[in-house]
């Protein structure tokens, strides 16, 4: 392309234009600015911070227990498993541990979630490429998915589901019935949602060979989850740090090879049938048990305790007026949340409120590999690449 | 009473308020169409909720109507730094040639009375320019998008501009191409001449080719999906990013007009025009004859349209250079060996 412009000398200017913050394929507040050859992308420039609440900073005047909804407010298309990974992390702080039904449960939300999120990025992906009917195919099962959350917690997005060393409530057959639905009509859409995609020739045109990310790129610029997963690392969290009992689970980490769009297109589809799998072993095997810690100065003591004996209910007044108590330290703990590893660093200094805490978003070491990843590629590539790298502006921004 | 009224001038002036009335009409229920068609495609509802006198709902078929009222009272802004005057006439230029095309298509059989010959077209099917009217008239729609884009002062939208402008030139030579094949087997350039050629056989059967050719060129030469490039609401947001109220509708407009006008013309191609067996001894039967292939058409459309991805720029004018344009040409080549061969 450059040699033909060399041979009859035309003077080409650089066109610079603003892809957000407000852009039908921002999908939240990001901001691009692209340096544009015609069609062809010259440079980009990522800026962020447009959704910048300061969520960790409000972390550090609130209880343990008032951070969970904030966490529903970072990656907002997967919420419970950002509570998931939260609680899990105070849990550590504390050196407990939930009952095993609680840990079952918690198996349960997280891969719904994952299936959500993942039913969310691959659609939106579809409808940035311009299949907009692959989208509402499969965009139905996440309505499903939360009508079992609204069941679950009571809440469809911000769910707010977990607390520290368990869960917020029971479920009962009623959803247990749905999900198993669910499970059974699932993977039927999958597989019409493949039938649509996978084999099509101009989506796979316009996604082979796109956004291509070496293994060591990725591993360089700190990917997680399916994105390094698509370029060929085997490295899921479940399998190599499990948490949650997940080494009880049978399943499989999906691959890809180039690391491309459509790698990680491919990766995030059997990722939701191997979250099918998962489910299908966890709501067979749901332990008999308490679902939050019998410990009243971690978890509130149960209604009839409060009403009915003195201990009760100034345990319930200390817990709600003070918070739990953590003992002095620091603690890192990670899960795979759907877009990768979602970390959280809590530096405790012995109160009830943490000293700091720092939130790893999976998509913030992605995203910063954005402008690489579209030198060279055309507009419509851009929109693609933005689409498969799943960047969720509350969690980047936080 | 009725044969008294009928003169060839009072034949005429009905001829023109029906086509108009009835092209226009059909631009209003393509919009509907697309939306309880796309709604049927993805398992949904679609608009339903609009009702005549708060009753009647129609299946929505009021929707179109509470569009157009919505789209006339709309504040018509005309935001700052634009080219006032072609930002203005640029939806007047899209739509114009829409409408335009139309007049030479035939709908219908020819027909005598009292000896004067009628025909179901408004320009006169023995006008030997018949082809190349359509042809000529149906590509300049593409200025009305090249002035908007331009007049936009809007970097997305020039980019939806030149995507439109070299699509266009890319698309219209394969088409024409492919028409070669259709003149050449019949031998003139007048649409009643290549309707009655294919009296018994359409060309669709022989030219294969040519038919297909052309088929995916009307897409291109109308900007819908999967080569709706220069809209790609996804990528560029579109051409017409600046417009609001009836101007944003006139392109809309355009788009459908632009679509029945290339099913039209498909139709009198490749499927037969207006013959159908056993239909089009009546004339109204062949009137709806053709009025039934136009809108098997204009579902492919639709369906097409809410099934498949969209192309990237490159690989659309791949497609229109390496492959379109050398099909159109071998089906000449096959089409004019034949005919020598035969004599």
């Amino acid at each position: 392309m450059t040699d033909i412009k060399k041979e009859i000398d035309v003077k080409t200017d650089r066109m610079i234009v603003n892809m957000g913050p407000s852009h039908p394929v921002t999908h939240g507040t990001l901001h691009i600015v692209l340096e544009l050859d015609g069609e062809a992308v010259a440079a980009s420039d990522t800026k962020i911070g447009y959704l910048h609440r300061g969520v960790e900073k409000l972390g550090e005047y609130r209880t343990y227990h008032k951070f969970i909804p904030f966490t529903d407010r970072l990656n907002y298309t997967s919420s419970i498993n950002n509570n998931v990974g939260y609680t899990l992390a105070v849990e550590k702080l504390l050196g407990i541990q939930s009952p095993p039904r609680a840990q079952v449960l918690e198996v349960i939300a997280c891969e719904l979630g994952r299936i959500a999120d993942h039913i969310v990025c691959v659609g939106i992906n579809a409808v940035d490429i311009g299949a907009f009917t692959v989208f509402l195919y499969i965009f139905k099962y996440r309505e499903l998915i939360y009508d079992i959350f609204s069941r679950m917690s009571g809440a469809r997005l911000t769910t707010s589901y977990t607390r520290i060393g368990g869960v917020m409530r029971d479920l009962d057959d009623k959803t247990i019935q749905m999900i198993r639905d669910f499970l059974r009509d699932f993977p039927s859409a999958i597989d019409e949602l493949e039938a649509l995609l996978t084999r099509n020739r101009i989506f796979y045109d316009r996604t082979r060979g796109i956004g291509e990310f070496s293994l060591e790129d990725a591993i360089q610029y700190g990917y997680t989850g399916p994105c390094l997963r698509a370029s060929g690392l085997e490295w899921d969290l479940r399998k190599n740090q499990p948490y949650l009992g997940y080494e009880n689970y049978e399943f499989e980490v999906p691959t890809g090879t180039r690391g491309d769009v459509y790698d990680r297109y491919l990766v995030r589809v059997e990722e939701m049938r191997q979250s099918v799998r998962i489910l299908e072993q966890a709501i067979e095997n749901i332990p008999e048990g308490p679902v939050i810690i019998q410990d009243s100065r971690i978890a509130l003591p149960p209604k009839e305790d409060v009403y009915n004996t003195i201990e009760g209910l100034i345990s319930h007044m200390k817990l709600v007026m003070e918070g739990v108590k953590t003992p002095v330290g620091e603690v890192y703990s990670a899960t795979e949340a759907a877009n990768g590893e979602l970390g959280f660093y809590i530096v405790s200094d012995g109160g009830s409120k943490p000293y700091r805490i720092r939130v790893r978003p999976p998509c913030f070491p992605i995203f910063s590999s954005f402008d690489e990843q579209v030198k060279g590629h055309m507009v419509a590539d851009a929109v693609a690449i933005l689409g498969s790298l799943n960047i969720i502006a509350g969690e980047l921004d936080r | 009473m009725m044969a008294k009224l009928l003169t060839p001038e009072v034949f005429m002036i009905v001829k023109v308020v029906a086509v108009f009335i009835i092209v226009l009409t059909m631009v209003a229920i393509g919009t509907w169409v697309e939306r309880r068609g796309a709604a049927f495609i993805q398992d949904r509802v679609g608009p339903n909720r609009v009702a005549l006198f708060g009753k009647f709902r129609i299946m929505g078929l009021t929707q179109p109507v509470a569009d157009g009222i919505k789209f006339f009272f709309k504040e018509d802004v005309i935001p700052d730094n634009v080219d006032r005057i072609l930002f203005v006439i640029a939806p007047i230029i899209a739509f114009i040639p829409a409408t335009m095309t139309f007049a030479a298509i035939p709908f219908g059989r020819p027909f005598d009375v009292n000896g004067v010959n009628y025909f179901l077209s408004i320009l006169p099917p023995a006008t030997n320019i018949g082809v190349l009217y359509i042809l000529a008239i149906g590509s300049m729609g593409v200025y009305g998008i090249i002035i908007g884009s331009w007049a936009s002062n809007n970097k997305w939208s020039i980019l939806g501009g030149m995507r439109a402008s070299a699509q266009v030139i890319s698309y219209e030579l394969a088409m024409t191409m492919a028409v070669v094949g259709v003149v050449l087997s019949t031998g003139s350039l007048q649409l009643d001449e290549v309707i009655s050629a294919q009296t018994g056989l359409w060309n669709v059967v022989p030219q294969f080719l040519g038919a297909l050719v052309f088929f995916v060129a009307m897409f291109a030469e109308t900007n819908r999906l999967p080569f709706d490039l220069a809209e790609g609401e996804s990528e560029i947001i579109g051409y017409h990013t600046e417009y609001g109220s009836m101007k944003f509708s006139m392109f809309a407009l355009a788009e459908y007009a632009n679509m029945i006008t290339a099913a039209a013309l498909f139709v009198t191609l490749y499927l037969g025009g207006w013959h159908f067996p056993w239909l089009d001894q009546w004339i109204w039967g062949s009137i709806l004859a053709f009025l039934m292939k136009l809108i098997f058409i204009l579902w492919i459309f639709v369906w097409v349209r809410w099934t498949l991805p969209r192309f990237r720029y490159d690989q659309l004018m791949r497609l229109g250079w390496k492959v379109m344009i050398p099909l159109s040409l071998v089906n000449m080549v096959v089409v004019a060996i034949f005919l020598a061969y035969r004599g």
